[in-house]
């Protein structure tokens, strides 16, 4: 990584520049618990996602006490946890991530009391330099945001706030207003993890986003293979893909990078039309 | 957000009610000074503690809750229906004990018990469990979900679900199911589904976890019927207001029986649901001493207790800010209690705000404590406690010879222990 000043003007510019690294529609979001099985394996697995043809990876970091994941990401956490991983080990994942991926966004995806730790101040920091673009934090609703976006704003950082479909308009203001880069819209009422259907709630919930910002929606939580992918596809800017990839993950030991890179291309075939505006 | 640091900034701040009094007297000391701005107290916030971190996806459950609360709390006949119900149903008002053998054996102040042992269903956990239902019915929901640990508060709401007509699924470590087996059968038995949950611990933190999964998942259908003064705004304020009860009740009659107020009230604290049942009532009573009582296990290391105050540190656990045992990178620690209801790694946020603005006090009992204060209350009053009350009765032990004839301690037996007799058999060996 550059000086500390160059790396400081590079991250605002990346800041600014997230909304549109979605250059192909949709874009493609991918997740992976860091730690699991172990570090070495997740850097292995991003790095062949994004060569897969990922536009943004999201670096979840591993907890304890995961109330808004099902089984596949709980057991993910679980092992990750087991040989330690902290969200310290996964800040510096991904500023190695970063020293070898120079256009893809890079999102933090933790609950709150692993920050809280570390303090906001110095987990805002920290992510700044390790060239972090954008960070999303499942337990921490807009309302109580207030020292978390401080903390983000002065580190160029992009704060990502989940809307649901039980979100009344009102929140989904609160929502846009205080997100950078992208909103994550969640699909349907639910914990993480695959769905036999994508519902009618995701594309609802994205039109009514659509009346309210200017901010790109990527939908995510349940979307599993490249059927699902395209569908979702058709109304949203962007389609993030977990559990899939943390289940690929583990029913490949040994051979995780490939197993993941092999899933992402077919998922990146899909989606390798040029971007139409949304009217 | 907020910190222990006290540096807050708000997006958008929650309609305020007028301040409780309660409330107002428990700001955070090393904060009160540094967050001068701040002017009143927030709802849902208890000091720099409490608030409301949960996914998006529940925030519009927990704001209809907390509207149908605040609707409710002024309607005349929503406290009518609850009053009768407590009366008429779950046996309010509950008896204050002058516990005579007890005093004398050991031989120090005259000691009360406050007896929420004696509600239908063995323990306080109904006093809170019929006030939600009763919101339930106005928000027109039919399913009720619960995590309980001990048991006692899985057997209420599948009491209560049972007299109301609501579907009821009770979340419930399968540890605790293995240590609460006659809980299980009687939820069970009053038609609640009880699912096991095999993650983490297996105990009451693990029961929450797949709870809130549920509701994250049903919010549409179902109601959350938490069981303690924790989780997200507006429960630990709803739940508590339910429970003081036990309070006014027992501040009434030791003033009728001894014509003062105590000079200590004592409790055992889990979430701290009948210990701040039991305290609010006395917060502005500044010479009673409020004493929480905390499971200090089997020792002093990290897993091996579930005393948040002794080593817990300010962190978020499922939704509210707190005391949590935790580990130095944020990731919840594992406890350990004898009792079910006492074991889990985060405190009510009103008791941390109790805590740090020096109101209340914070002590463990160990296993064996608890366990040796069961019999002696069995042999001196003929009362069986539950583990978790048990340990309120370990601290009596230890401080009321040491205070003066004159002096009068309220300890509140929360519930009965029918439901601990293995557990009890177990430990001490008995031969029977």
């Amino acid at each position: 990584m550059g000086s500390s000043i160059d790396n400081q003007q590079w991250v605002s510019e990346r800041f600014i520049l997230m909304p549109l690294s979605f250059y192909k529609k949709p874009g493609l979001v991918v997740y992976v618990t860091c730690g699991d099985p172990d570090l070495a394996t997740t850097r292995a697995v991003v790095l062949a996602a994004i060569e897969a043809g990922a536009d943004v990876m999201e670096l979840g970091v591993p907890f304890s006490d995961p109330v808004a994941d099902g089984p596949v990401i709980q057991r993910a956490s679980e092992r990750a946890l087991k040989n330690g991983t902290s969200l310290a080990q996964v800040l510096t994942l991904a500023a190695e991530v970063r020293q070898q991926a120079q256009s893809t966004g890079l999102v933090v995806f933790s609950y709150l009391n692993p920050i809280l730790r570390m303090g906001m101040e110095k987990f805002c920091m920290v992510a700044r330099h390790a060239g972090v673009d954008g960070v999303l934090v499942t337990d921490l609703p807009v309302e109580e945001a207030g020292e978390y976006l401080r903390a983000m704003k002065a580190n160029d950082l992009a704060p990502i706030f989940l809307a649901a479909p039980t979100s009344p308009d009102v929140r989904l203001k609160r929502i846009a207003e205080a997100s950078r880069g992208f909103v994550y819209a969640v699909s349907r009422t639910g914990v993480t993890g695959a769905r036999q259907q994508v519902e009618s709630d995701a594309q609802k919930l994205v039109l009514r986003l659509r009346r309210i910002t200017k901010l790109p929606v990527a939908v995510g939580f349940g979307v599993s293979n490249t059927d699902q992918f395209a569908q979702v596809g058709r109304f949203a800017d962007a389609v993030v893909v977990g559990s899939a990839i943390v289940q690929t993950i583990e029913q490949n030991p040994g051979r995780e990078a490939k197993a993941v890179g092999k899933f992402v291309r077919e998922l990146s075939a899909v989606s390798s039309q040029p971007s139409v505006p949304v009217s | 957000m907020a910190t222990a640091s006290g540096t807050k900034i708000k997006v958008k701040i929650p309609t305020l009610d007028s301040p409780k009094s309660g409330e107002s007297r428990m700001g955070h000391r090393r904060v009160s000074s540094l967050a001068s701005s701040r002017v009143a107290p927030e709802a849902g916030r208890f000091g720099v503690y409490g608030g409301r971190y949960v996914p998006e996806t529940l925030m519009a459950a927990l704001e209809e809750l907390e509207r149908e609360y605040e609707k409710a709390k002024r309607d005349p006949k929503f406290k009518k229906k609850l009053e009768e119900l407590l009366t008429t149903y779950a046996g309010r008002p509950t008896a204050l004990t002058f516990a005579r053998r007890l005093t004398q054996n050991l031989g120090g102040a005259k000691i009360y018990l406050k007896r929420e042992d004696l509600l239908h269903t063995g323990a306080h956990k109904i006093n809170n469990c019929l006030g939600q239902a009763l919101l339930v019915e106005r928000m027109g929901k039919r399913r009720v979900i619960a995590e309980t640990g001990a048991g006692q508060h899985g057997v209420a709401t599948a009491t209560v679900c049972a007299l109301m007509g609501f579907e009821c699924v009770v979340y419930m470590g399968t540890e605790d199911m293995r240590r609460q087996e006659l809980n299980v059968f009687r939820m069970r038995l009053l038609g609640a589904e009880v699912r096991g949950v095999e993650s983490g611990s297996r105990t009451l933190k693990d029961a929450i976890n797949e709870a809130m999964r549920d509701w994250v998942t049903n919010v549409r259908t179902t109601h959350y019927l938490l069981g303690s003064v924790l989780g997200a705004h507006p429960y630990p304020t709803m739940v508590r207001d339910f429970h003081r009860v036990i309070g006014r009740e027992a501040r009434g009659q030791i003033l009728k029986a001894e014509g003062k107020l105590p000079t200590a009230v004592i409790a055992c604290v889990g979430g701290g649901s009948n210990a701040i049942g039991i305290f609010y009532d006395f917060i502005g009573d500044k010479k009673v001493r409020l004493i929480g009582v905390e499971a200090g296990g089997r020792g002093e290391a990290l897993g091996d207790h579930a005393a948040r105050f002794r080593g817990g540190s300010p962190g978020v656990l499922q939704g509210t800010f707190s005391y949590v045992l935790q580990d130095s990178t944020g990731q919840i620690a594992n406890t350990h209690s004898v009792s079910a209801g006492l074991d889990y790694p985060s405190i009510g946020p009103e008791h941390a705000a109790l805590k740090d603005a020096g109101r209340a006090e914070y002590v463990p009992a160990s296993d064996s404590e608890a366990l040796e204060a069961t019999t002696l209350l069995a042999r001196t009053e003929g009362i069986i406690p539950a583990l978790e009350s048990a340990h309120a009765v370990a601290e009596v032990m230890k401080r009321a010879p040491k205070m003066k004839k004159s002096d009068v301690v309220l300890v509140n037996i929360s519930g009965r222990g029918d439901k601990d007799i293995g557990i009890v058999r177990e430990s001490l060996k008995l031969d029977c």
